[in-house]
């Protein structure tokens, strides 16, 4: 009855979505307040519906319920409770249920929060915001229902791929998904701004905070994606530039290019329809994301006849969403002019610059995805295009935007000077310099990444430092430390984001340039050597768990004889998918993590036995999450909330 | 009985799974063996989602494993390994695609948008320097009574 009453649920979300994308769109072509009033109660029913929708199928996830299709897929009675519910999303047709609910949570969101918007302009983003839901409703309900009874229900379910009966499934989608669907507001306000043919200083601060929580939650989506895949998969790597990673990571730099250049249609007026392209591109790769992650076509070309119809749908969404937006912006582009001049060396042309870096990266990963489609295509090559190509094209843009982001950050509006913008800069320049040299000299005939990452990461940090410290302008040392404490939170977040960003590059390079392996055969009570380590395997047992049976080694690390850790490193096997997994043990340390896996008993007696010293990792997922936590800084800045309309109180904002 | 076998087969296989780099396969000179280890990074496992053969656990990744570092020690160049293979499995193991014919346009692409983006917005950047006179839009007159309403006037 629960499940019957989730999918009426759901249904009646599609009419309500149906009419929050039509009524208040004509409400405010007509100036009808009444119609316009239409779209705030049904963004909030709208999400209501599905919420209940989504809840009833967790209902059946929970107590196992077999006679319902998906539940026997994707669960079985003996796994446990937190995989129980994270199930609920480890599946295509659970998935879309969450990532409809993100995207009715937005447009409850911009009705509960858009107090402050012009009227004509909140209706029709909400109104946009609605089509996206009918697009996704009707998806959902026609090809991918979750609520699909079973005449006859098993005895039991078929079980969770083991690969996914993991915390991380618990945390890792609903993060990404909030990115993903969050990029779906720079959408509807830039459609909406382009339908209402008016584009200001007030638009951009509007658009803002919402690219900016987007790219917030991507960031953590994509890292919690990445450590997942690092401990999990048994070999230490933290990123494969795998199809499914890259479309998280493209709309991850767009949105990153859009929030920039917000920035300056906020401050400026200028960069208007580059903008408005940018809003519109960025949920359009989150829809080329979801098509890549749904239809199976890239990953292996020929899964895409396992489910054309899926795969068609998506791309007919892509394809009347990019082309009606597209066709919009075509036609009223023309009509926003720039305001602010400036000149050829400034914080305008940095922030251009650095939209440039961002947008021609993402088209390189995004053509390096698609490629062995289009070569089969129009070719008929059968080819692939992985790691050293990513590597290759990639970087450099990665390495260009490093290097000149403290540069940028730090330049003046409307005019300034390279060298004299350079000046503050330079001790940061020498030590980045003189420390990349020095390891550069300490590891001779070792790969360049290493003393280049680190170069990079001292200027990266140590450049967005000393742009905090400019902030508080001159004087006496205590008059500037008490100024600090002052500044915006926007300054604050601006300065912490790229300080992470820094971070995050330094560790990418050290953790490619450095990493120690070691593959042998040990026997029980045997040691072996592992860079400054002794490790000794003490004994390999066999465990039973509650879905799985286990051979877990015991493992101790020793250093000069002294115990470091003790680690347990297993391979599991789960019998009802009849799939064996490796579970990395791995102590986690501040300079660098160390990493066992226990493979394969060998027929002469002992174990294969992989191990690897990983230097910094954790500095990865620290700058991945000190990134982010410098947007919700600049998420909290006083401004968005005087713009939000939560704080009346008349605000004397200096003009910068 | 022929069905039995494959039963049999189907449920034990998944028991005992190849495992990425065994540790026989490992050859004794560490320098010949970073050199298979940097070629079988580049290489697809024929039969999986996306691998390299040096992550991958299926058969016959472990067998690519074992002709490369056949080809090293019968003293092959590093190119001469990789044609060997691609010789008998085609171009869809290469991951890193030879920039060659039609995938130009592969490696191309990102520099040239570079180049073409990088004139585009210098140009954009020129004009704006130039100082046209930015032309004001009226406020319309819900507008004119909320900057009333704020200004107290």
């Amino acid at each position: 009855m629960i499940v019957e009453f989730g999918h009426f649920a759901l249904i009646l979300a599609l009419a309500v979505a149906l009419v929050q994308s039509t009524l208040p769109l004509w409400g405010a072509h007509r100036r009808n307040a009444a119609l316009m009033a239409v779209a705030e109660p049904a963004a909030v029913i709208q999400f209501v519906l599905v919420a209940a929708s989504f809840a009833a199928l967790t209902y059946a996830f929970v107590v196992s319920d077999f006679s319902l299709l998906l539940v026997v897929q994707n669960s079985h009675t003996l796994k446990p409770m937190l995989y129980k519910i994270s199930g609920v999303w480890g599946n295509h047709e659970g998935s879309l249920l969450l990532w409809v609910l993100i995207l009715a949570l937005f447009g409850a969101c911009a009705a509960w929060f858009g107090d402050n918007l012009p009227p004509t302009l909140r209706s029709r983003v909400i109104a946009v915001q609605g089509m996206i839901g009918v697009a996704f409703l009707t998806f959902m309900l026609f090809t991918s229902n979750p609520f699909l009874r079973l005449e006859v229900p098993p005895l039991d379910g078929m079980d969770l791929n083991p690969l996914l009966q993991d915390p991380g499934l618990a945390f890792h989608p609903p993060f990404l998904y909030l990115g993903y669907v969050g990029l779906s507001m720079a959408f509807s306000f830039a459609v909406a701004a382009l339908i209402e043919g008016r584009v200001d200083a007030a638009w951009g601060r509007w658009v803002r905070p919402w690219t900016l929580a987007a790219w917030v939650f991507l960031t953590i989506g994509i890292a919690l994606g990445s450590w997942w895949a690092y401990y999990e998969l048994g070999w230490g790597g933290f990123w494969f530039w795998d199809p499914v990673e890259n479309a998280s990571f493209m709309p991850w730099l767009l949105a990153a290019a859009l929030l920039h250049s917000a920035i300056v249609v906020e401050k400026r007026e200028s960069l208007k329809a580059w903008t408005i392209l940018l809003a519109i591109m960025a949920f359009g790769f989150s829809l080329i994301g979801t098509f890549i992650v749904r239809s199976g076509v890239i990953t292996s070309v020929h899964s895409f006849a396992n489910d054309p119809e899926r795969g068609v749908y998506i791309l007919m969404i892509l394809a009347v969403f990019m082309g009606g937006a597209l066709t919009l912006f075509a036609f009223r582009a023309g009509a926003m002019e720039a305001k602010g001049v400036f000149a050829m060396v400034s914080r305008e042309s940095a922030l251009v610059v650095n939209n440039l870096l961002l947008a021609v990266s993402c088209f390189v990963v995004f053509i390096g995805t698609i490629w062995p489609l289009l070569a089969e295509l129009f070719f008929d090559r059968k080819l692939s295009v992985g790691e050293p190509f990513f590597n290759a094209a990639f970087s450099p843009f990665a390495v260009a935007l490093a290097a000149v982001l403290p540069l940028g950050a730090m330049m003046p509006w409307k005019r300034g000077e390279i060298l004299r913008g350079l000046r503050p800069l330079v001790p940061a320049l020498i030590l980045a310099f003189s420390v990349g040299a020095l390891v550069w000299a300490m590891q001779t005939g070792r790969t360049a990444l290493g003393p280049v990452g680190v170069a990079l990461g001292i200027w990266v940090v140590l450049g967005a430092g000393i742009d905090l410290w400019a902030r508080t302008g001159r004087g006496a040392i205590a008059g500037r430390l008490s100024r600090l404490q002052r500044l915006p939170r926007a300054d604050w977040g601006k300065a912490t984001a790229h300080a992470g960003l820094g971070i995050t590059i330094f560790a990418v390079c050290a953790m490619l340039a450095w990493k120690t392996e070691d593959i042998r055969i040990v026997q029980e009570g045997g040691s072996y050597p592992l860079g400054p380590y002794e490790v000794t395997l003490v004994q390999v047992d066999e465990v039973e768990g509650p879905n799985y049976f286990s051979t877990m080694a015991l493992m101790e690390v020793r250093r000069d004889g002294e115990l470091v850790s003790t680690l347990r490193p297993e391979k599991r096997l789960y019998p009802v998918q009849a799939m064996p997994t490796t579970e990395a043990a791995i102590d986690y340390g501040f300079w660098r993590d160390v990493y066992l896996v226990i493979g394969d008993p060998q027929a002469n007696g002992g174990y294969a036995v992989r191990s690897y010293i990983e230097p910094f990792a954790n500095w990865l997922w620290a700058g991945c999450l000190i990134m982010s936590l410098g947007g919700l800084l600049s998420l909290t800045d006083r401004r968005y909330r005087v713009a939000a309309g939560a704080d009346r109180r008349s605000a004397a904002v200096p003009a910068e | 009985m022929k069905r039995l076998i494959l039963a049999f087969l189907l449920v034990f296989a998944p028991l005992a799974p190849v495992h990425a780099v065994q540790p026989d396969e490992v050859l004794a000179d560490p320098a010949l063996e970073a050199r298979a280890r940097e070629i079988s990074r580049n290489l697809r496992c024929p039969v999986c989602q996306g691998e390299s053969i040096d992550d991958s656990n299926a058969a016959i990744s472990r067998d690519l494993r074992l002709v490369v570092r056949e080809r090293i020690m019968a003293g092959d160049s590093d190119a001469e390994v990789l044609d060997f293979v691609v010789s008998r499995y085609g171009e869809f193991v290469l991951f890193n695609p030879r920039p060659e014919g039609a995938n130009l346009i592969l490696w191309l692409a990102g520099p040239g948008l570079l180049l073409m983006g990088g004139a585009v917005a210098f140009g954009y950047l020129r004009k704006r320097g130039q100082g046209e006179a930015p032309t004001e839009t009226a406020l319309n007159a819900e507008e004119e009574r909320r900057l009333q309403e704020l200004t107290g006037k």
